[in-house]
């Protein structure tokens, strides 16, 4: 038997959830206990040992890194109209170098935010977001809605960890002190965990939505409304009275209103229903974040450029447009001729057309894994995992920075060990 | 015959968990081209567990196995499916000025590939 090491208050960064609480039980370079993980987080840790890959390929053969990364500035530098994109599951201090890197070449840098809650992003800005941290919801929320989202199954641990079971400091009692509510098209594996589930019929999230805040507001509505949202009139109504008179409330959305025909007006119907309710109560409303650091490349690309995601360097200052700057379009119109592409998947996420085009430029990936994008690329790098072999900072759904304690080294470089290399050769090119 | 219906892709706990494993794997691809239909649906269709279908949108088309949901978890009409390779080939790549193509709420037309043997 090998080496056995204990890593303590080790930080899980499968999801948004950033569960900072795991207890890693590591033998030989493999972790084969992650204690105080969910499903996702197991998986996650368990899975993520040293594989047997190349550090680099170049147009698919083992390359050195130093290869590489002369092949990957050269692409980036000769571009025209390059694209950065992904960085959600990526440490804060990578996705800087990635921004830096951005600036130098004139790039769109883009997140996966954009395929993910872009949507919302642009609500906020829209709307405005009445903001809470998850710490204010386990020691305060009586009410707690889940709109569009499946934390049984997206966020296992958001329920007994933030939002539903915990006793807090004016919710003593825990799950007795709250009640909580789901609102989807499904009748998912988050149900049973609910007291009230209202079945939606699909894309009708704005209308039930709009019409919570008619209710709330005290306008009268017809039965119509059952037949538009699939909702009856009576839920709706109870819904809207208990929203009102809860002491603290809030409503966690997910992807089923931002990735749902009409999108940012799903979601901004959500926050001004928030809004709305605060004449009357304490209400709050978060989105339920994907990726282990999608919450903290917003605030990265934020700082720097001014925007969240869907920012174009190419004039050299920001400017911000979804539609015209981000990595879906910019590839599914033909536009981008190059792309630095860190921890993400577009080869598989992304439109038909998308794909084929990036299929058809060179383009750089960063990856600890095997995807069907590395696959593709002209340079690809195998890093090594953030969190498990890399420290770092990332940030939780609510915008809290949260330390990563790597459990074991990897050979493999750190994304942002890459990306500064890159960086700091297409310097040198642009330079001489 | 081609049936009408709206596909719901999105995230499922096994997809989570095969998505570690690696995403070429078999695990993964098999969860990602897994379709959840309505029962009742599926006693309309004579859709039976493991049957092959195609889903066809206005922007793509995919094929994927079929599995009776659990009664109550869909409405009739509506197909589940994990995200993935399969889901994405459905999207159309129009993202409205947003950034984010309609990736929830899909119309779609499903197509049964071969009859079950008895």
């Amino acid at each position: 038997m090998g080496e056995l090491r204990i890593v303590e208050n080790a930080t899980c960064t499968f999801c948004g959830c950033v569960c900072d609480d795991m207890i890693l039980r590591v033998e030989d370079n493999r972790i084969v206990e992650a204690k105080n993980a969910c499903v996702l987080g197991k998986a996650w840790f368990l899975n993520h040992h040293i594989e047997d890959r190349p550090v680099a390929l170049v147009n698919g053969k083992p390359a050195s890194l130093e290869e590489a990364v002369q092949r990957a500035a050269q692409i980036l530098v000769e571009a025209r109209y390059p694209v950065v994109y992904g960085l959600s599951d990526t440490t804060c201090e990578a996705q800087r170098v990635a921004v830096a890197i951005a600036d130098r070449v004139g790039a769109c840098v883009d997140t996966t935010t954009s395929v993910c809650h872009g949507p919302s992003g642009m609500a906020f800005q829209g709307v405005g977001e009445v903001t809470c941290s998850l710490g204010e919801v386990k020691n305060r929320a009586d009410l707690v809605i889940f709109w569009g989202s499946n934390p049984a199954e997206s966020h296992p641990r958001h329920m007994t960890r933030y939002s539903t079971m915990p006793k807090g400091l004016f919710v003593p009692r825990g799950r007795k002190d709250r009640t909580v509510v789901l609102v989807d098209v499904r009748r998912t594996k988050s149900a049973p965990a609910a007291d009230i589930f209202l079945q939606i019929k699909p894309r009708k999230d704005f209308e039930a939505l709009w019409a919570l805040r008619a209710l709330v507001k005290g306008v009268s509505l017809d039965d119509g409304v059952e037949a538009e949202t699939g909702i009856p009139l009576a839920q709706l109504q109870d819904l809207a009275q208990r929203m009102k008179t809860c002491k603290f409330g809030v409503l966690f959305f997910g992807m089923g209103l931002s990735m749902t025909r009409g999108k940012h007006l799903n979601v901004e119907a959500a926050l001004a229903l928030a809004r709305d309710l605060n004449e009357y109560t304490k209400f709050y409303i978060k989105p339920m974040r994907g990726h282990g650091n999608v919450t903290g490349a917003d605030n990265v690309v934020s700082w720097q450029t001014g925007y969240p995601f869907g920012v174009s360097l190419s004039r050299g200052y920001p400017r911000f447009n979804p539609g015209e700057f981000t990595t879906a379009d910019t590839l599914a119109r033909g536009e981008a001729d190059a792309a630095l592409i860190v921890a993400s998947d577009p080869m598989a996420n992304f439109s038909q057309p998308a794909r084929e085009h990036l299929a058809r430029i060179p383009y750089l990936v960063l990856d600890p894994k095997e995807t069907p994008t590395v696959r593709h690329a002209a340079v690809a790098f195998t890093t090594a995992t953030y969190g498990i072999n890399t420290g770092g900072t990332v940030y939780r759904m609510d915008d809290v920075p949260l330390p990563l304690r790597p459990a074991f080294p990897s050979p493999y470089p750190s994304d942002e060990e890459v990306l500064k290399r890159i960086e700091r050769t297409i310097r040198d090119m642009q330079e001489n | 015959m081609l049936e009408p219906f709206i596909l719901i892709p999105g995230r499922t706990s096994r997809q989570g968990t095969t998505l570690n494993e690696g995403k070429l794997k078999q695990d993964y691809l098999r969860e990602t081209s897994t379709v959840l239909a309505n029962p009742d649906d599926c006693r309309r269709l004579g859709l039976n567990a493991g049957q092959r279908v195609r889903l066809k949108s206005a922007h793509g088309e995919a094929e994927a196995v079929v599995e009776p949901a659990k009664p109550g978890e869909l409405p009739p009409g509506v197909l589940f499916m994990a995200y993935g390779d399969t889901s994405s080939r459905l999207m159309g790549a129009d993202t409205h000025g947003t950034g984010m193509p309609d990736s929830k709420g899909i119309d779609v037309t499903l197509e049964i590939l071969r009859p079950m043997l008895q």
